[in-house]
């Protein structure tokens, strides 16, 4: 599992990947060793136990309550299914409806070409600061950044983003990035950076709430550009969608002149009517209500109402290359509800930031390695125990475990020289497949009996890779006859 | 080559040149809730659904919508605003306006953040989400309206609520501005508890005629 | 019913008792085990590591020395599962089409034994005594990929003597995940540590799952901090009757022959 990599521009299946140097897929540590620290993390495991039991048990309660809801799921997936068979044919029609309404579409191959769009957009308008929506693509191509090396002033606002923006800190969690912060957390990281914020600000979410909607207030009516992700957009009418619950997202689509959205290419669904599959999965599955706060749709410009200049860049970076998987591709299927990794058992423990990736949890332990081929993220298919508890969630029935153990195999065929490992596997499976190998190797495992010396379990201090589990396991001392062997010895084979 | 042309030849890259007929979607969920529009058990659930966000509803007979939206402004404001506080859709019927009020016009919308509450239609209401939706027609007014205001009032009619949401969005127009909302403006971003009121409306009121 | 027996290679090795127990159940309940001598692996290990091609020898023995079986049964709800969702598919992706046809209809005789039990043999109870407190842990494949859903607990309610205790926070995963617990060895602890501190919250004095690679992961943790609280598979507790129960069974419970 020690990826080396390659120095050439990543590919995966032929086809270019999200490109290095740029943007938030590549942590820089692989997932055991960024995890390691996070596990001693006290109030970090605290806080994401606390949060995600909260967000599992209601959104239990929201499913459960429709009768529907595993025909709802299968017409989600069978939907996301058709609409990626004839992807080409969505984008196009979807270019052609946003432009006949007055909106202006753009094509970007990768994070660059999509950082330096928006740039480019921003500056046109001649104004230096731009409102943010919350969105998963402006975070995967490293939006901020690339805009404020241009010299331009970023405002998040969406609350949980602007504690992490407030914070210096990275998002984790894609619904909610602050969510390993604690209330105590946030407000000594509100009274410590807004400026005027009152001195007897308590720890009460609606007080921290509160501060937020005053800090930002300003900015919202005096901004000139905002910059959106969206969740759906209907290729046959042109229409843009965007779900959110505080109304920061509605602050941004509708008060400045200039809209610029950034999506993915897999965000197209076919048709108006989709949406009322989508619209009842997403909320249920995401925050556990039975409908989001605000949900904002809109077609190219509308007169007199909104911004009067709309922008669509229409991103891939790296999605054509998971496109190109035929096992991989159900994972563009996402409608990032985060509900995978609210059950998530390894995520509750590790948090989002181990996986390195603005997409962390079991969807992101698939779709990060696809973005950036395998080898760039090479642990991750592998930071799961395939508990199955992500595929049960998924609003639209993503076989995530499916994916890991598939992305484990081109990990491991992707390797020119042998691992010690493959070594180890190969000697192992050509023993399982012959009998006799196989009893002898049984045989041979007594060897533990003469290290254990009588005792019921083996040795605590082992040799890697048996030290991964006996540092805080013990392991059972073989037992003098197999079960195969004395059924032998009692019935004849 | 074009940035256009190149994500596009990606993609049918990717997809091969044999690439399957898309499947079948099976449309087998709720497509309806049984009950015709404006059901008496439909505006129950509404109501039910509302308030669950933590939203209040009036309800009254259709003749009565003009004094209820006056009450839900006592709510909402307190009993000493007056009219000049109160911002309503061009296209509100005249007797539900509050008399005197101002209307909103093709002022820039970041004045309306100036009246502490406005008044709007809505074009479909789904019991079962407890959502209202808001389609930028004259009598629901422009996105603006309906959140820079900290107090919104909307008035529903009986005819208009429906029971899900696949029956909803079909009687909604997607090329028109649309706002669906679903109770008062909220957050679950602390530590995954909603807390009602963040930069949108932090009062919500529904009148329900009928 | 001739039942052919699929130990499985982890029970085989390290817990033989398991599969012995299995045997003595269903020869109590009056059905032919036979225990084909060539079998060895499911190759749920090597597709799970990422060694989907080597995989396909393992299957291919597989399915050699369970030819022919009228029912096969395993004491394992992970085994059982990479049998009916992983064999085929890793043999048709290397281009073994009759050995992913023949790995299926195999798939299709295939059970896990609460499964067996409860589907086929329509019983539940077994007319086993095992008087303990016991808490079950239902693991992650018999969960979510077999769904063998209430089948274990109806067996153990049934189970004379034996006083069944709910298992808090149940459905979340020991930690064990096979080559996960050693490439991710201190993630699957901070798991282990929480479902280990769950069974112990129970004051259940056996632990009780229907896979013994879990059981031996939640064992190991429960044998290192040397709580009382011993883990037992769901076979065993099921074979155990008024005549051989033993109060300090532990490794090698005691079954009626």
């Amino acid at each position: 599992m020690t990826a080396t990599v390659p120095p050439k521009a990543p590919t995966f299946l032929g086809l270019p990947t999200a490109p290095r140097g740029v943007g938030h897929l590549r942590g820089d540590q692989s997932f055991p060793d960024a995890a390691r620290g996070a596990l001693r993390d006290g109030q970090l495991r605290a806080n994401l136990g606390h949060a995600t039991s909260t967000i599992r048990g209601k959104r239990a309660k929201v499913v459960d309550e429709l009768p529907d809801w595993a025909q709802l799921r299968e017409a989600g997936r069978a939907l996301k299914t058709a609409t990626m068979a004839r992807l080409d044919d969505h984008l196009e029609e979807l270019e052609r409806q946003v432009t006949a309404r007055g909106g202006v579409v753009h094509w970007a191959r990768d994070a660059n070409e999509a950082n330096e769009i928006v740039t480019r957009l921003v500056q046109a308008t001649g104004t230096s600061e731009v409102v943010k929506v919350k969105s998963m693509a402006t975070q995967e191509i490293g939006l901020n950044e690339a805009l404020e090396a241009a010299g331009l002033d970023v405002f998040e606002t969406d609350l949980a983003e602007l504690i992490v923006q407030l914070g210096e800190d990275k998002p984790s969690h894609i619904l909610v990035p602050a969510i390993h912060k604690n209330r105590a957390e946030i407000r000594e990281i509100f009274a410590r950076t807004i400026p005027g914020v009152d001195p007897d600000l308590t720890d009460d979410p609606r007080q921290l709430a509160m501060a937020a909607r005053t800090h930002l207030r300003e900015r919202f009516l005096r901004a000139r550009v905002a910059v959106s992700g969206a969740n759906f957009a209907v290729a046959e009418t042109g229409t843009l969608t965007v779900v959110e619950s505080e109304g920061n997202g509605r602050m941004c689509l509708t008060l400045p002149e200039t809209l610029i959205t950034v999506m993915g290419i897999e965000k197209v669904v076919p048709t108006w009517r989709d949406l009322e599959v989508f619209l009842q999965l997403l909320p249920r599955s995401s925050t556990g209500e039975r409908m989001n706060p605000y949900t904002s749709t809109w077609a190219g410009v509308t007169p007199g109402d909104g911004p009067q200049e709309f922008h669509l860049v229409l991103l891939d970076n790296g999605r054509t290359a998971v496109l190109a998987d035929e096992v991989g591709r159900e994972a563009l299927h996402c409608i990032r509800c985060s509900a995978c990794l609210n059950v998530c058992p390894v995520y509750e423990r590790a948090g989002g930031h181990s996986y390195g990736s603005v997409y962390p949890g079991p969807i992101g332990a698939v779709l990060s390695p696809m973005l950036t081929g395998v080898e760039d993220n090479a642990s991750l298919p592998f930071a799961s125990s395939l508990c199955g508890a992500c595929y049960d969630v998924c609003p639209v029935a993503i076989d995530i475990p499916s994916i890991l153990v598939h992305l484990r195999a081109e990990h491991v065929e992707a390797q020119e020289r042998p691992t010690a490992e493959a070594v180890a596997f190969r000697g192992l499976a050509k023993v399982m497949s012959h009998p006799r190998l196989w009893h002898l190797a049984q045989r041979a495992s007594r060897l533990g009996r003469l290290i254990a010396r009588g005792r019921p379990t083996l040795p605590n201090a082992l040799p890697p890779p048996v030290s991964g589990w006996t540092r805080s396991r013990d392991l059972p001392t073989p037992p003098k006859e197999t079960f195969v062997e004395s059924w032998v010895r009692e019935h004849g084979s | 080559m074009s940035a256009r042309e190149e994500v596009l030849s990606r993609v049918r890259q990717a997809l091969g040149a044999d690439r399957t007929a898309p499947e079948e979607v099976v449309r087998d969920y709720r497509l309806t809730d049984g009950r015709p529009a404006g059901d008496p058990a439909l505006l129950e659930l509404l109501v039910e659904r509302v308030e669950d966000y933590r939203a209040t509803v009036l309800r009254c007979a259709p003749a009565e919508v003009g004094a209820t939206v006056r009450a839900a402004l006592d709510q909402g404001l307190g009993s000493g605003w007056s009219a000049g506080d109160v911002v309503v859709a061009p296209g509100l019927a005249e007797d539900w306006r509050p008399a005197g009020c101002d209307v909103d016009d093709d002022r820039p919308a970041v004045q309306l953040a100036d009246r502490a509450a406005s008044v709007t239609a809505v074009a479909v209401a789904v019991a079962e989400t407890g959502t209202l939706v808001l389609d930028g027609s004259p009598a629901c007014g422009r996105r603006a309206l309906s959140l820079l205001p900290d107090c919104l009032v909307c008035v529903v009619t009986a005819d208009q609520v429906v029971g899900s949401v696949p029956e909803g969005l079909a009687r909604l127009d997607p090329l028109r501005p649309l706002t669906m909302v679903s109770g008062p403006s909220a957050t679950s971003d602390i530590e995954l508890q909603r807390v009602e009121g963040v930069h949108g409306p932090r009062t919500l009121l529904v009148v329900l005629a009928g | 019913m001739k039942v052919a027996l699929f130990a499985t290679c982890l029970v085989d090795t390290l817990t033989p008792s398991v599969a012995r127990a299995t045997a003595t159940l269903l020869q109590r309940l009056g059905h032919e085990v036979v225990v084909p001598p060539g079998q060895s692996c499911c190759g749920q290990m090597h597709v799970n590591t990422g060694y989907r091609r080597e995989a396909v020898p393992i299957v291919a023995n597989h399915v050699r020395a369970f030819a022919g079986a009228e029912a096969i049964v395993a004491p394992s709800g992970s085994c059982v599962a990479s049998i009916h969702h992983q064999q085929a598919a890793v043999a048709r992706r290397a281009g073994e089409h009759r050995l992913a046809d023949e790995a299926e209809e195999l798939a299709g005789r295939t059970y896990e034994l609460s499964q067996f039990l409860v589907d086929v043999l329509g019983v539940t109870d077994v007319g086993a005594y095992y008087p303990h407190r016991v808490t079950y842990h239902p693991t992650c494949h018999s969960l979510r990929l077999l769904k063998v859903g209430d089948r274990p607990y109806q067996l153990l309610r049934a189970v004379r003597g034996l006083e069944l205790v709910e298992l808090p926070d149940a459905e979340q995963c020991c930690g064990f995940g096979g080559t996960f617990a050693v490439k991710n060895a201190d993630t699957s602890t901070a798991m282990l540590t929480d479902k280990m501190a769950n069974v112990l919250g129970t004051h259940a004095e056996v632990c009780t799952a229907g896979d013994a690679s879990c059981l031996m992961h939640i064992g190991g943790g429960l044998s290192r901090l040397r709580a009382g609280t011993r883990t037992v598979h769901l076979a065993e507790i099921l074979a155990s009757t008024e005549e051989a129960v033993t109060p300090d069974q532990h490794t090698a419970p005691a079954v009626s022959a």
